[in-house]
């Protein structure tokens, strides 16, 4: 019965190779070997050759742009997030639930889709777009509030599917308690509910950073690629693979993978933190 | 707590909310579908009818339906794998996972050119077995597999986590082999999702565009996918072949996935109202 069981286990881990061989070998050579190449290309001539190459004033303005575009969306949407989180799981109103499925929208719709959509609105030739330009003198399309809009277009689902879980599942004892203890609503509100919801907020914020550091699809429509100007460092590299500027693509790459790979390992351990609770 | 009755506050939440997602999410849409149609349906039909566009629909659906009957093999597996089995370097395999979340589409088609491309380091074992990645369909649809490797897999490790194994257990012992344990019982239980991962991998392959664009190069009747061809019609300012395009590839994808939403809040019903039955017949 022993032994039995012995060659049985044996054959069990003989299977399992079946599935784990083709598994490793999938990702290694679909995630793996292209990461290791560019990373050393990005290396190729030294890290002050990368350093420079960002450093050039078209590449840095590129970066610079994505970077205060992303962080101005990320904070919008995690206020925006979060009361649109709160709202649909506190508050019933007519529409709530049609309202709600169109959160997920931005996920099913092709970034470049998007992009379209918003020269549609915004537009010079589009009312909308004229009135803001003529009346109030605020530029949207070829131009940076252009690119956090479709930033946030893209990333609106992030926060508010990472906070509704868990506003759900929280309990409501506390807040009772605190509301019979004499407190007002607002104080109920960022003394008991708002503590819980830091982390998954977050997440979703930190997510929805990530994908907008290296959205294209959209921002390139939108904002066009005017160097110095609206370019973006996606669009940036795009410039530089087409110009054979292979220093130059290479290095902007990496640095953002470099900004993913960051981003990637906190919301890994602010997930793991979430888990554990 | 503020059900029945809200107070103004509550009430100037909800106004914002869906102030903000009016403006933000509604007006876009309504926008790219009104000016589609502002000189009526003809052009619209015109465009409808265009050999470049349909050539484009077709290299799309091909890459796309590809990608997903591949990603539906591996996806599963790997989600197998990282549930079922614990070997040393897991966590780093489960790691990789989600880099094609966060890495920039132009950036995954670059990391192909360097591998595949004139300069590429495979290039010139290409070469010599006449093999054409780069600027073709193959490198298109290795871009795509990239892209979508995620949705398949995440899909599925909830799921597979969540088997009954008591069942898996009770087939073994009455001496099922592993193909009849998993047609006969694991299948019927991630069917579902199967059906989902499947969907979002279709709408990402479709939706695809800056990576296909630096690898495929989005030459017209060879490279050119249905986002390159949008991109194409704005830039030689062909605006209604654009936007009649992008309604359909818009259309078409938020389509098929509130359709494997709706299917897989029908199947969570379900079990719950079996669940429920179970719990109630073990009291009786």
């Amino acid at each position: 019965m022993h032994e039995s069981l012995i060659l049985e286990k044996r054959r069990t881990q003989k299977a399992e190779w079946v599935l784990r061989l083709p598994s490793i070998l999938y990702i290694s050579l679909m995630i793996l070997i292209p990461l290791i190449v560019i990373v050393q290309d990005g290396f190729r001539e030294g890290i002050s050759e990368l350093i420079h190459q960002i450093r050039l004033p078209i590449a840095k303005h590129a970066i610079v742009l994505t970077l205060w575009t992303s962080a101005l969306m990320t904070v919008i949407n995690a206020v925006m997030g979060l009361i649109t989180a709160y709202v649909f799981v506190r508050f019933e109103f007519p529409g709530k639930r049609l309202l709600n499925a169109i959160v997920d929208l931005p996920l099913a719709i092709p970034t470049l889709v998007t992009g379209v959509m918003l020269v549609m609105l915004y537009g010079p030739q589009q009312t909308l777009g004229r009135f803001l330009s003529e009346t109030l003198g605020i530029g949207v399309i070829f131009a940076p509030p252009g690119i956090v809009i479709a930033l946030l277009f893209i990333s609106f689902p992030f926060v508010v599917r990472s906070i509704q879980p868990v506003l759900q599942d929280l309990d409501q004892t506390q807040e009772r308690a605190a509301a019979t203890l004499g407190a007002s609503s607002w104080q109920t509100f960022w003394r008991v509910v708002f503590p819980a919801l830091v982390l998954p907020m977050l997440n979703g914020s930190l997510l929805s950073f990530s994908r907008a550091v290296g959205e294209f699809g959209s921002v390139v429509v939108v904002a066009g690629n005017i160097p110095l100007r609206t370019q973006t460092a996606a669009v940036y590299t795009l410039g530089a693979v087409e110009s054979q500027n292979r220093l130059g693509a290479s290095a902007v790459s990496v640095l953002l993978i470099s900004i993913s790979f960051f981003v990637l390992i906190i919301t890994n351990a602010i997930q793991k933190k979430m888990g554990a609770k | 707590m503020d059900q029945g009755k809200k107070g103004f506050g509550a009430w100037l939440l909800i106004l914002l909310v869906v102030l903000y997602m009016g403006f933000l999410i509604v007006a876009p849409i309504v926008s790219l579908i009104q000016g589609a149609f502002q000189e009526g349906l003809s052009p619209v039909f015109r465009s409808l009818s265009s050999a470049a566009l349909f050539q484009a629909l077709a290299l799309s659906l091909k890459i796309a339906l590809g990608v997903v009957l591949i990603q539906l093999i591996f996806g599963t597996m790997l989600a197998w794998v990282i549930v079922r089995q614990d070997f040393w370097g897991k966590s780093l395999l489960n790691g990789l996972l989600d880099i094609p979340f966060a890495i920039s589409p132009v950036v995954v088609g670059y990391m192909l050119l360097l591998l595949f491309g004139r300069n590429g380091i495979l290039f010139p074992l290409l070469e010599r077995f006449g093999i054409r990645i780069a600027f073709a369909v193959p490198g298109m649809f290795i871009a795509t597999l990239f892209v979508s490797l995620p949705f398949m897999i995440r899909e599925m490790i909830p799921v597979i986590e969540n088997l009954d194994r008591q069942q898996e257990y009770a087939a073994t012992t009455l001496g099922a082999n592993q193909w009849a344990i998993f047609w006969r019982i694991i299948f019927p239980q991630i069917r579902t999702a199967l059906v989902y991962g499947m969907t979002l991998t279709l709408a990402r392959a479709l939706g695809e565009f800056g990576a296909v664009l630096v690898i495929g190069g989005g030459v017209q009747g060879r490279t050119e996918t249905t986002t390159l061809f949008i991109f194409r019609s704005l830039d030689e300012r062909r605006f209604t072949e654009a936007y009649t395009a992008s309604i359909l590839l818009g259309a078409f994808s938020v389509t098929i996935v509130y359709l494997a939403d709706a299917i897989k809040r029908r199947q969570k019903k379900k079990e719950e109202i079996k669940d429920l039955q179970a719990s109630l017949s073990f009291k009786s």
